[in-house]
């Protein structure tokens, strides 16, 4: 009987769906072969599980003597191959032979650990094991010998910054002997330095006070005391021209010490009665209500003068910008590297970084201030040398350079 | 604290300690002082209506009713719900943030003053800061995304501010680290006094 052709098709429908899935299959299967194989033979070649080896512990270096250092070498399986270590297991006790108490389990891969328990007690002799942790064993390793945790008088890994230290400071005495043996400096001229009695003449000539904003430091800061320092040269004058000055601050101890320095200044020029405490406040510990403060201050008051020395914020600009609107003439002066382009847009007179520092010694005139400028100037060469031995080191040695990088930097 | 900073013994570590606590248990002490010389100010300005006396009474009831609400209530700072911190989140707190927001309107007027074109420096000024704030925002990659890399804003930008910014970054605090160690020498020498607020 012959099959019409309509009645093969389901026939042939069949049959290639058969041919289809046994060959999808076939083709699982094969695939599934090299992965089985692979496994097997990886197993094979893994190293059999085993402690870790050369075990030894020591006083962690350059601390108060709370810490102690433990270094082993890895465990067989525990490389960039296999990975068969799941953890390693610190114990201590303080007898070699029992009492071991389990102190932190570290990630497979590592080869030493800083025990910094606060349990541990200076000059105490304490014992380490490590073990190592696979899928199915933990395997321990011998006990280190006793480490003893102690103080160390001095920071080995900080001998060269002691070295540049002292170099710098060698500099400045030499430089402030000389000066006071009458020899001159040249000290380059900086504008917002010789705008201060300009400024502070203008306000006399004016009648409007001057308003001395002396950051947001506290006095463990140099920017807020170097702002000291400005602010009794202004002081001086100030009471001199007998012209107003306006000192709001953020922080009290800086209140109290501002007060001291402007009533010494007055005192000095011989106008103690001319000087008003409550021209030197407190407003508030909080940047942005101290802020909307000044602020206040300076559209009623209408100072003819701004200036802003010490350590500023995000405030920076809200400030300079509304002393801008009052009218007033703004000189500026903080170490805050980022506030810096800020004030250097919006006043009158910027001294950046070091020139604030500087101010001081640019003010007064004294030889033995401005003998630390040129100490300061050696140093800047100093560390253009090293940057540049750093570089050509470098150059001819990426591993030298990086090992002279970390013996400078120390730790 | 230099020698602290060689000297890692922890008799070294336990005086730096307490040095620290003594500077704040004295800026503690001087908080007294400060706020007292907050009320006298406002209260000599009150009691004699000089100029704007008025926002002397307004800081004057503020730190008050601040003050009893807060020693009123046993658990005013660990209460979110009572009135202390209700005045904290809903007042102080929306009147800092409308202060910093005024920074937006701020830089875009100190910008429309300081970036002329009058001198070479300021043109170029004018310039680097316009491709760096073009180059950080999409507009300026939908400007440039057609040119090579290397040439569009967001790769110059960012070369402006991996190279010759932070070249000049670093030199700054160079010059600010060697400041702050011949400023710290001359306060110990007694080379500077005038901080201490004494004479000559």
């Amino acid at each position: 009987m012959v099959r019409t052709p309509k009645k093969r098709l389901p026939h042939l429908f069949l049959s290639t769906f058969l041919l289809f899935s046994v060959s999808i299959a076939q083709e699982n299967i094969a695939i599934d072969k090299p992965d089985s194989a692979f496994q097997f033979r990886y197993e094979m070649l893994a190293p059999a599980p085993g402690p870790p080896g050369d075990i030894a512990a020591k006083d962690f270096p350059n601390d108060p003597g709370e810490a102690v250092l433990v270094t082993w070498s890895n465990a067989p399986g525990d490389n960039d191959v296999f990975h068969t270590v799941d953890a390693y297991l610190i114990y201590r006790s303080d007898n070699p032979d029992s009492g071991f108490v389990l102190l932190s389990r570290i990630p497979g891969g590592s080869n030493s650990y800083s025990d910094s328990d606060t349990s541990l007690v200076n000059g105490h002799q304490y014992y380490y094991k490590v073990a190592s942790r696979y899928a199915q064993d933990t395997l321990f390793s011998a006990v280190s010998g006793a480490a003893t945790p102690s103080a160390q008088l001095f920071h080995t890994q900080r001998v060269v910054v002691l070295a540049l230290m002292l170099a710098f400071s060698g500099f400045a005495l030499f430089f402030i002997f000389h000066a006071k043996r009458g020899k001159t400096m040249y000290v380059r001229p900086i504008a917002g330095i010789n705008a201060v009695d300009e400024a502070i003449g203008r306000a006399t000539e004016m009648g409007r006070p001057i308003l001395f904003v002396p950051g947001l430091g506290d006095p463990s800061q140099v920017a807020t005391i170097a702002a000291f320092t400005v602010l009794a040269r202004v002081a001086r004058r100030v009471a001199e021209y007998q012209t107003r000055i306006i000192v709001p601050n953020y922080d009290p101890v800086v209140m109290a010490i501002c007060q001291e320095v402007v009533k010494e200044a007055y005192t000095a020029e011989g106008r103690a009665d001319a000087y008003n405490e409550r021209d030197v406040y407190f407003v508030t510990q909080d940047q942005f209500p101290y802020t909307a403060s000044v602020n206040g201050t300076m559209l009623r008051e209408r100072p003819a003068t701004n200036f802003y020395m010490g350590k500023f914020y995000a405030e920076s600009l809200i400030l300079s910008e509304t002393g801008f609107v009052a009218g007033s003439i703004q000189i500026a002066g903080t170490d805050e590297l980022v506030q810096i382009p800020f004030f250097v847009a919006a006043c009158d007179y910027t001294l950046m970084g070091e020139e604030l520092y500087a101010a001081s010694a640019y003010l007064s005139q004294e030889p033995q201030q401005l003998g630390t400028i040129k100490a300061q100037d050696i140093g800047k060469l100093i560390a253009i040398a090293l940057m540049v031995i750093g570089a050509i080191v470098y150059l001819f040695s990426p591993q030298a350079g990086a090992m002279l990088s970390a013996f400078v930097q120390g730790g | 604290m230099a020698f602290q900073y060689f000297v890692p013994h922890y008799l070294s570590a336990a005086i730096y300690q307490n040095a620290l606590n003594w500077t704040i248990i004295i800026g503690i002490f001087t908080l007294v002082v400060g706020i007292g010389s907050l009320i006298s100010l406002h209260y000599d300005k009150i009691a004699r209506r000089k100029e704007h006396w008025p926002y002397s009474v307004v800081t004057m009831v503020a730190l008050a009713l601040m003050t009893v609400i807060g020693l009123w209530s046993p658990d005013a700072i660990q209460n979110p719900r009572g009135l202390f911190m209700h005045l904290y989140f809903f007042v102080l707190a929306p009147v800092t943030a409308t202060m910093f927001a005024l920074l937006a309107f701020f830089i875009a007027s100190a910008a429309y003053r300081a970036f002329r074109a009058r001198t070479v420096l300021a043109t170029l000024l004018l310039l680097s800061a316009v491709i760096v704030m073009l180059g950080r925002v999409p507009i300026g990659e939908y400007m440039t995304g057609w040119l090579p890399e290397g040439l569009r804003f967001s790769d110059i930008a960012r070369f402006i501010l991996d190279y010759p910014n932070t070249a000049a970054k670093r030199a700054i605090y160079i010059g600010v680290g060697l400041g702050v160690a011949a400023t710290s020498l001359k306060i110990i020498l007694g080379v500077e006094r005038t901080w201490l607020g004494g004479g000559q």
